[in-house]
C-alpha cells in the first residue's frame, strides 16, 4: 500500500469558526466553498484514494482468488486469513487519511487484544465485527471508491488542460492544435471558448469530488468506526459478565483457601488440644492444666464455627452439590424468622443458581434486619424456560430498592442474566420480592 | 479395637486423625487422600469401618460423600463415619436415605477435638447404630412449620430425641439429663407415638431422626 499521495495538513487549512464543518455542509455555500481550501482537499483525497485503492484490489483479488484455489492445500486459508486481516491495517490508513476531508476524527472500533502475541491478535481481530467492515471497506476501496475517484480526476484533468489551451497553443504555434478533432485552433484568442469548458469542468470536478468525498466519509464512517450504540452496550454487558464471573470465581478461591488452609489447621489444633486435654486428665495434679487446656478448645471451637459461617456466606457449598431448594433450605433452617420454603425447581445453570441464591438469602436478610416480619415465605417455579422466584414477609414494608446496595446489586445480577427484579413493598407491607430469570443463564 | 480406613484430602487432618485412632486403640489400615483410593483400599482391605471427609479430590464437591454411599451399596452393613466441614442437613439426608444394617455416621469435624465423644461415636457407628451431630439435629429442630410432626413434641422430648439422634443409649441420656431411665424410655415411646412410628420396628431412635430428615427432604 502506497502512502506518497500528498496529504494536506488537515488542522492548517481547516476554515477558522467555532464548530468544525464537514465537506457536506461546506457545499452548501458554493460561492464560498469554491474559494476555499475544500475543492484541494477533495482533489488530494479522492487522488489518493485511487492511488491506494487499485493496489489494494489487486492484492485482495489475488489473495481470495489465490486462496479459494489453494484452499484445499490448506495454505489457501492462510491467504483468505491474510485478505480478511488486511483489512485492519488498511482500515487504521483510511480513519487517517480520512482527516484530510474530515475534521471529527473517526475513532478505532478495535478492542483490546486478550493477550499477546500474533496468535492472541489474530483470534480476537477474527472475532471482531470491526475486522470484517474493515474487510468489506477493503472491498468497496478499488471497484466504487478508487474508479469514483479517478473518474473526476480524469475530469479535473482535462478540464485543467482546457483552461491552459490559450497557454498550450501560444507556445506550440505555429503547430495546429486541435480542441475537437477535425477543427484546428490557429490562434491562442481563440482558445478561450475551450478556457471556458475548463473552468466549468474545474468547477464540477470541484462539486463531484466534495460529494463522492462525503459519501466516502459516510460509508467510512459507517463501515471503519464503531458502532456506537450497539457495540459499546455489547462490550459493556460482556466486561459486566467477566467481571461477575471473575469475582464468582474469586470468591471460590477464598473459600477454598479458608477451607484447606484455616478450617483445616483449627480442626487439626483442637485434635491436638483434645489429645492434651485426654493426657492431662490422667494426671491427678495437672486437672488445672486440663482445664486450660480444654478452654483452649473450646476457643477454638468458637473460631472453628464463626468461620464456618463466614465461609458458607462466601460461597454455600451445599449449593454446587445440592442445587438451589437444598441451599435454601439450608438457609431457611438458619433464620431468625419462620421461613416456608417452596421450591420446585431442578438443577440449573451455575450462574442462574447462584443468582437465585443470593436473592433469596439478601431478601430474607433484608426481613431480618429492617421488616420486623413474623412470617417469611419463599416461593419458586420453572415455567417453560424461566425461573420465577419470590420472596414474601408480613412485615412493615417501605424497602427503597434504590437505597439499599444490597438490592441495587441484585437488579445489576439479573439484569445481566437478561432476567428481571421486581420489588413491592408499599408502607405498612407486606414486602415482595420478584426474580425473574431465563433458566439457560 | 477395629480395623479402620480413613480418608481425607488434607495430610495435616489425615495425621492427625491417624494418630488419634491409633490412640484410641484402633488400627488404621489405611489413609487416603481421594475418594477413588478410598474405594480401591475398602475393597482391597475389608474393615471393619469407614472414616471419611465429605470435600474430597477431584473435584473438591461430595466425593467422600458420594464414595461412602457407593461402598454402602455394595455392603450395607459397612459401618460407615462421614466427617464434614459443613452442617448442611442435605449432605446428612442424602446420607441416611436408604439408611440399611450398617451404623452410619455424620459428624461435623470440629467433633473431633472431643477425642472421648468422637471415639464413643465412632464406636456406636461401628455397632450399627446412627449418629447425627448434635449441631445438626439443633439446626433440624429449630425451625419447624406447625404442620410437621415434629412440632408436636415438647421442648424437653426434642431435647431427648436431638440427644437420641446424637447415638447415646438411654442410660447414658439419662445420666446426661439428670432423669431416671424410666423416665427416658417414657419420653422415648411418647416421641415414637408423636411421629406415627411403629413401636416394633427395630432401630427406632434411627427411624425418628429418618422421619425428620426425611419431611426436610420433601420440603427442600
Amino acid at each position: 500500500m502506497s502512502r506518497s499521495a500528498p496529504l494536506p495538513e488537515p488542522a492548517d487549512s481547516e476554515p477558522a469558526g467555532p464548530a468544525p464543518v464537514t465537506v457536506l455542509a461546506a457545499i452548501r455555500r458554493p460561492l464560498r466553498f469554491l474559494g476555499s481550501w475544500w475543492p484541494w482537499r477533495c482533489w488530494a483525497y479522492l487522488g489518493s484514494g485511487f492511488l491506494i485503492g487499485y493496489p489494494v484490489l489487486v492484492v485482495l483479488a489475488l489473495l481470495v482468488g489465490l486462496g479459494v484455489v489453494l484452499a484445499l492445500v490448506g495454505i489457501g486459508l492462510l491467504l483468505l486469513l491474510g485478505a480478511v486481516v488486511a483489512g485492519v491495517p488498511l482500515g487504521a490508513l483510511e480513519r487517517w487519511r480520512l482527516r484530510c476531508v474530515e475534521p471529527e476524527p473517526v475513532p478505532d472500533p478495535h478492542t483490546s487484544l486478550a493477550g499477546a502475541g500474533p496468535a492472541a491478535w489474530l483470534r480476537t481481530r477474527l472475532r471482531e465485527r470491526a475486522t470484517w467492515r474493515e474487510f468489506a471497506y477493503a472491498a468497496l476501496l478499488g471497484p466504487a471508491f478508487g474508479a469514483a475517484g479517478f473518474a473526476v480526476m480524469t475530469l479535473l484533468a482535462f478540464s485543467l488542460i482546457l483552461v491552459a489551451t490559450p497557454g498550450i497553443v501560444w507556445a506550440i504555434a505555429p503547430d495546429h492544435v486541435m480542441l475537437i478533432p477535425g477543427r484546428p485552433v490557429s490562434g491562442p484568442l481563440e482558445a478561450l471558448g475551450g478556457t471556458a469548458v475548463g473552468l466549468a469542468g474545474t468547477v464540477l470536478a470541484a462539486y463531484a469530488g466534495a460529494l463522492l468525498a462525503g459519501a466516502q466519509v459516510k460509508t467510512a464512517r459507517l463501515l471503519l468506526g464503531p458502532r456506537t450504540e450497539t457495540d459499546r452496550i455489547l462490550e459493556l454487558t460482556r466486561s459486566r459478565v467477566r467481571l461477575v464471573d471473575a469475582f464468582e470465581a474469586e470468591r471460590r478461591r477464598i473459600e477454598r483457601d479458608l477451607h484447606d488452609g484455616a478450617q483445616q489447621q483449627l480442626v487439626a489444633l483442637s485434635m491436638t488440644l483434645g489429645l492434651a486435654e485426654l493426657e492431662l486428665r490422667g494426671i491427678p495434679q495437672a486437672t488445672g492444666a486440663a482445664d486450660l487446656v480444654a478452654r483452649g478448645r473450646g476457643e477454638a471451637r468458637v473460631a472453628l464455627e464463626q468461620l464456618r459461617d463466614l465461609v458458607r456466606g462466601i460461597h454455600p457449598q451445599v449449593l454446587t452439590d445440592h442445587g438451589l431448594a437444598a441451599a435454601v433450605a439450608e438457609v431457611a433452617l438458619r433464620h431468625p424468622v419462620p421461613v416456608t420454603v417452596d421450591l420446585d425447581v431442578p438443577r440449573l445453570a451455575e450462574p442462574v443458581e447462584v443468582t437465585a441464591y443470593f436473592t433469596v438469602t439478601e431478601a430474607l436478610a433484608n426481613a431480618a434486619k429492617h421488616s420486623g416480619a413474623s412470617r417469611v415465605a419463599v416461593v419458586g417455579k420453572v415455567e417453560g424456560d424461566r425461573l420465577t422466584l419470590t420472596v414474601t414477609d408480613d412485615g412493615r414494608g417501605g424497602a427503597d430498592p434504590g437505597a439499599g446496595a444490597g438490592l441495587a446489586g441484585l437488579a445489576d445480577r439479573v439484569a445481566m442474566l437478561k432476567g428481571r427484579l421486581v420489588v413491592s413493598s408499599p408502607v405498612g407491607g407486606p414486602t415482595r420480592l420478584r426474580v425473574e430469570v431465563p433458566c439457560s443463564g | 479395637m477395629l480395623r479402620l480406613i480413613l480418608a481425607e484430602d488434607s495430610v495435616l487432618l489425615r495425621a492427625g486423625l491417624t494418630e488419634l485412632l491409633t490412640r484410641g486403640g484402633h488400627q488404621v489400615l489405611a489413609a487416603v487422600g481421594s475418594a477413588e483410593e478410598l474405594v480401591r483400599a475398602v475393597e482391597a482391605q475389608r474393615p471393619d469401618a469407614v472414616v471419611t471427609d465429605v470435600r474430597m479430590p477431584p473435584g473438591f464437591r461430595d466425593e467422600g460423600l458420594r464414595a461412602a454411599l457407593e461402598l454402602r451399596a455394595q455392603d450395607p452393613s459397612l459401618p460407615v463415619l462421614v466427617l464434614s466441614q459443613y452442617v448442611a442437613t442435605a449432605y446428612a439426608t442424602q446420607l441416611l436415605t436408604g439408611a440399611s444394617a450398617g451404623g452410619l455416621g455424620y459428624l461435623l469435624k470440629d467433633r473431633v477435638g472431643e477425642v472421648a465423644e468422637f471415639l464413643d461415636a465412632l464406636r456406636q457407628v461401628a455397632e450399627g447404630r446412627t449418629v447425627i451431630d448434635p449441631e445438626v439435629v439443633r439446626v433440624l429442630l429449630s425451625r419447624q412449620s406447625e404442620d410437621r410432626p415434629l412440632a408436636r413434641l415438647t421442648p424437653r422430648e426434642r431435647e431427648v430425641l436431638t440427644l437420641m439422634a446424637s447415638g447415646l443409649n438411654n442410660q447414658a441420656l439419662a445420666a446426661r439429663l439428670f432423669i431416671t431411665e424410666a423416665a427416658v424410655v417414657k419420653h422415648a415411646s411418647s416421641i415414637f407415638m408423636k411421629l406415627d412410628l411403629d413401636a416394633t420396628e427395630g432401630n427406632r431412635r434411627v427411624l425418628a431422626v429418618l422421619a425428620h430428615l426425611s419431611g426436610q427432604e420433601a420440603e427442600a
